[in-house]
């Protein structure tokens, strides 16, 4: 069934009409046009579609739409700030990007995860990020820019 | 961006740079854009209906429900697109759309295309397809006892698409006469690339004109292929590359959905796009050949005498690559080890599977399985450390080989070297407790093939520079980023040839509109050909500007030195800026343009089969690895690689640790789990990311990467390529080391835990295959070894 829903995405408030099939994955890349959340499995099996909803990790190809009604939805597109600055820096520093087609998933993840470090909590970076798949870097230079992220967070 | 770094102490001032690639910024923020990121106002959405037999006559397809469903706008089937194509000239056996028959469940047999994807999913539905079954064939020992012929025209029988027997030398009378002779049998199971972008293309027919924005790593080839296909002329259409989300050689060959986007547009006069599901990339696949093998070398004074290797492969449904990859399977033993004399005969064989193609290594990694698994065993019974075994036959820089490929650079002594040293190999070996184990391996692999996919005399590669009065220059390339850091290549050899920094290089690609032919993403082609293309106009330009220059500053043109935007005379003090320069040769010459272009000059043999193998250059790789293995689990876990490899000049120092890492990690997975697997019935039963499993973080162990520096006199600045070979000594090193941890020989991939529990339970001593096909192979092609075989310096 059809229903519009109200989602806070990026900080800007977007209304929607959507199907009830229709998911979060569909409605930011066809709907809002933001396509740096990518497609990857539709199973929620590579976590290239990666978002925070509410500031906790969705794979956005199996969360439905209408369910994140009232919500808050950050993209790749939306992340800023020092961590955000962090984590481009240290994406770009180690070679962590190479088709790059993961990569969206895994830059919302390093932020996810190096605030929950920040707040004090410790973090294995391989287990949290063993749910995102790449098929480019073999994970090293990805694991790299995450040390290299938290280092300069700590700076 | 620009990252602070220490400068190469190398002479030069941005190759070999530890710095960021050109588009890391672009790619991290997200806003790289992808085919499936394009919408065109007054888009349609296609979808393709998919055989669901494995082999079988169509005898009706009915369209009319889909039709009639609001919101259709077209239906196509075979018979819309009739025309035959395949990537090799020498296999025209495909259509878009089945004609006739189906021989793969999955392969396409009608498309549609609609206002939404959910209207255009719901008329595959409605599209009605009667199949009469034959009978499906899904291995090598099935295609070749089968009655049934996949391909009635083929000329072989038994299902062969291809038979290659060569020999060079007197294989049976050197094995006659050697002291010590082995034969071994080995099993290369079939995965695919898996990139994480899925196949897309948006078509858009307008005024007349085609334009094609599509995920593929060869446009150069869809613009041979598809004028034909959709007759159209070939002025008419315009291909457009964003970037890819990884290629792996699964977007390389000419695909139905990017055929039906472009026929379904031309119909509807409206933009169409494709973009194909997880599932359908395992049904377009053209992965890695299953491979079944068999070799028996000679050796007198522990040298390699005598090579006779056999291949079996399974090519699935159509020819594809094919035909290369047979070659291949036989071209590359002779570039690592000095062999005496060789005999290779492989025959590719059609089964009712999705075709298979080129995956990274093309062919070789299969025969580089077995040829590395075999050298193991012969070392271990001849008493010798492996090292030793395969360092007393390496071929020598500056060689030819027994099949005639001329080696250049080779610093694979020095690969072995570092990979022993640093793995403590020696103390390891045969000394880890029961459980632990250490094994390795070697691997080669082409940078570039010297000769096209269709043989002409042009050059492969060709970039255009342009300086403009603003000062901007601009590099013009038609190569695509699959991932692998072509575009800073392009940006980092042309601003070391003008003294700029890589951030002042504007690039203009992959638009054949624009940019000027490159053949592609494949064959480890694109550092080697288009590098030195871009070195080539890049290099043009510095002379029409050091002309300039010297003009204004009343000195020799060459002692200008080209330093940060400033032409300085050879006392470092007087200088004109560079955009007075430009200003200068503008004035004087018109539009500075200037064009590179790179042509291999190969040597090669003189006898059929001869034009698969040969390269500009060689890169080798050598790897030790450490693994545990879990005897309650059966699991292997790989515990450090120890990489090396000989990359002649490394251009981008992340870049190309990072295809060394990338290799690893996908010989890893090929070593381990990824396989795809069938049910009787040809359904593929782990066509997804569930079901088909591939290394996580979790599951990758350290990697130490060695890079051997030993610049080729064909590379620009000396560089070979990275993008495949170090694939290739990964899954043997693997199982050598699984061989020492646990005494049992795995000689097929993957090792999954239930056959190490298996093997462990039952005591066997080896896991593989037992026998091979007694395929009646032709007379070979008998080709003398050549007379400066081996010798240096030729």
């Amino acid at each position: 069934m059809k229903r519009t829903i109200a989602l806070q995405v990026n900080g800007a408030a977007q209304e929607v009409l959507v199907e009830g099939g229709r998911t979060l994955l569909e409605v930011l890349r066809e709907d809002l046009r933001l396509t740096g959340t990518k497609f990857g499995c539709e199973h929620g099996e590579c976590g290239a579609c990666t978002v925070l909803v509410d500031n906790t990790p969705a794979l956005s190809c199996i969360t439905l739409a209408q369910l994140c009604d009232g919500k808050s939805v950050t993209t790749v597109e939306g992340l800023e700030g020092p961590v955000a600055d962090a984590i481009h820096a240290a994406f770009a520093e180690a070679g962590a990007s190479q088709c790059g087609y993961c990569t969206p998933g895994f830059a919302i993840m390093f932020h996810h995860l190096m605030e929950r470090s920040a707040a004090g909590e410790t973090i294995d970076p391989r287990r949290e990020l063993s749910g995102n798949i790449c098929r480019c870097t073999g994970f090293v230079k990805i694991l790299d820019a995450y040390e290299r992220g938290t280092a300069k967070q700590r700076v | 961006m620009r990252m602070n770094e220490a400068r190469p102490n190398n002479g030069y001032k941005t190759i070999g740079r530890r710095a960021a690639r050109v588009e890391a910024f672009t790619k991290v923020a997200g806003r790289a854009v992808y085919a499936d990121d394009v919408h065109l106002p007054g888009m349609l959405y296609g979808r393709l209906k998919r055989s669901t037999v494995a082999h079988g006559r169509i005898l009706s397809i009915d369209t009319e429900h889909a039709r009639a469903l609001p919101g259709v706008r077209a239906v196509i089937t075979g018979a819309d697109l009739p025309v035959r194509y395949g990537i090799l000239p020498v296999h025209q056996d495909e259509t878009a759309l089945a004609v006739d028959r189906v021989r793969y469940l999955g392969e396409p047999v009608a498309a549609v295309c609609a206002d939404t994807e959910d209207i255009a999913q719901r008329a595959l539905d409605l599209i009605d397809v009667s199949y009469s079954p034959l009978e499906c064939v899904l291995s090598v020992e099935d295609a070749f006892a089968a009655r049934v012929r996949l391909h009635e025209s083929e000329k072989f029988s038994g299902n062969a698409h291809r038979v290659v027997a060569l020999e060079f030398g007197d294989v049976a009378g050197t094995l006659a006469g050697c002291e010590y002779t082995r034969e071994d049998m080995f099993y290369y199971a079939g995965s695919t690339h898996l990139p994480m972008e899925t196949h897309a293309t948006v078509a858009d027919f307008t005024d007349g004109r085609l334009t094609l924005i599509v995920s593929h790593q060869a446009p150069y080839y869809l613009q041979r292929i598809l004028p034909k296909v959709l007759g159209i002329p070939a002025h008419a259409l315009r291909v457009v590359v964003p970037y890819v989300g990884g290629g792996f050689g699964g977007k390389l060959d000419p695909f139905p959905d990017t055929i039906c986007a472009g026929k379904l547009s031309i119909i509807t006069g409206r933009p169409v796009k494709f973009t194909l599901s997880r599932e359908e990339v395992f049904y377009n696949h053209r992965g890695r050949h299953p491979s079944l093998m068999w070799i028996r070398s000679g050796w007198k004074q522990g040298e390699m005498a005598a090579v006779h290797f056999r291949a079996f492969l399974d090519g699935g449904a159509y020819g594809s690559f094919g035909t290369a990859a047979a070659y291949y399977h036989g071209a590359l033993q002779g570039t690592t080890y000095r062999l005496g004399t060789y005999k290779a005969e492989i025959v590719r064989f059609y089964t009712n599977k999705p075709p298979c193609g080129p995956k990274r290594g093309h062919g070789t990694p299969q025969p580089r399985f077995a040829l590395e698994c075999h050298i193991d065993r012969v070392a271990e019974e001849l008493g010798v450390p492996a090292d030793e075994l395969r360092r007393k036959n390496l071929i020598a820089p500056y060689s030819t080989t027994v099949n005639h490929l001329r080696v250049t650079s080779c610093g694979l002594d020095e690969c072995i070297r570092r990979v022993v040293d640093a793995s403590g190999y020696h103390d390891k070996r045969g000394h880890l407790p029961f459980g632990e184990g250490i094994g390795l391996a070697v691997g080669c692999y082409i940078s570039g093939a010297a000769l096209p996919i269709y043989w002409n005399e042009m050059p492969h590669s060709e970039v255009m520079v342009k300086a403009d009065r603003s000062g901007k220059i601009s590099a013009y390339s038609g190569h695509t980023e699959i991932g692998q850091g072509a575009d800073t290549v392009l940006a980092w050899i042309v601003a070391e040839v003008l003294g700029i920094e890589p951030d002042e290089v504007t690039l203009v690609l992959r638009d054949s509109d624009s940019v000027p032919p490159d053949l592609g993403s494949y064959s480890s082609r694109v550092t080697m050909m288009m590098g030195n293309a871009a070195r080539d106009a890049a290099e043009k330009l510095k002379q029409c500007l050091a002309e300039s220059a010297a003009s204004a500053l009343s000195a020799d043109v060459g002692e200008i030195i080209f330093d940060g935007r400033k032409l300085y005379a050879a006392d470092r003090e007087r200088f004109i800026t560079l955009e007075d320069a430009i200003q200068r040769a503008e004035a004087a010459h018109g539009m500075l343009s200037f064009t590179g272009s790179y042509t291999p000059r190969p040597k090669y043999g003189d006898f059929k089969g001869a034009g698969v193998g040969p390269s500009p250059a060689y890169s080798y790789s050598a790897c030790a690895i450490q693994v545990s293995v879990d005897t309650d689990t059966g699991r292997v876990q790989p515990v450090k690689v120890w990489i090396a490899h000989d990359i002649g000049k490394c251009i981008s120092r992340i870049n190309v640790e990072g295809q060394v890492e990338g290799g690893v990690y996908m010989g890893l997975g090929e070593a381990l789990m990824e396989e795809m697997a069938f049910t009787p019935a040809g359904l593929l039963r782990n066509a997804g990311l569930l079901d088909y499993k591939s290394p996580t973080a979790l599951d990758m162990p350290e990697i130490e990467t060695f890079l051997v520096e030993d610049p080729d006199p064909e590379g620009p600045f000396g560089a070979k390529e990275v993008g495949q070979g170090p694939l290739l000594p990964v899954p043997p090193a693997l199982v050598n080391a699984v061989y020492d941890a646990i005494g049992v020989r795995f000689d097929e991939i993957p090792v999954t835990p239930d056959k190490v529990l298996r093997a462990l339970e039952r005591r066997s001593e080896r896991v593989g295959p037992r026998r091979v096909i007694e395929f009646p192979f032709p007379e070979p092609v008998k080709v003398e070894v050549p007379a400066d075989a081996a010798d240096r310096d030729v």
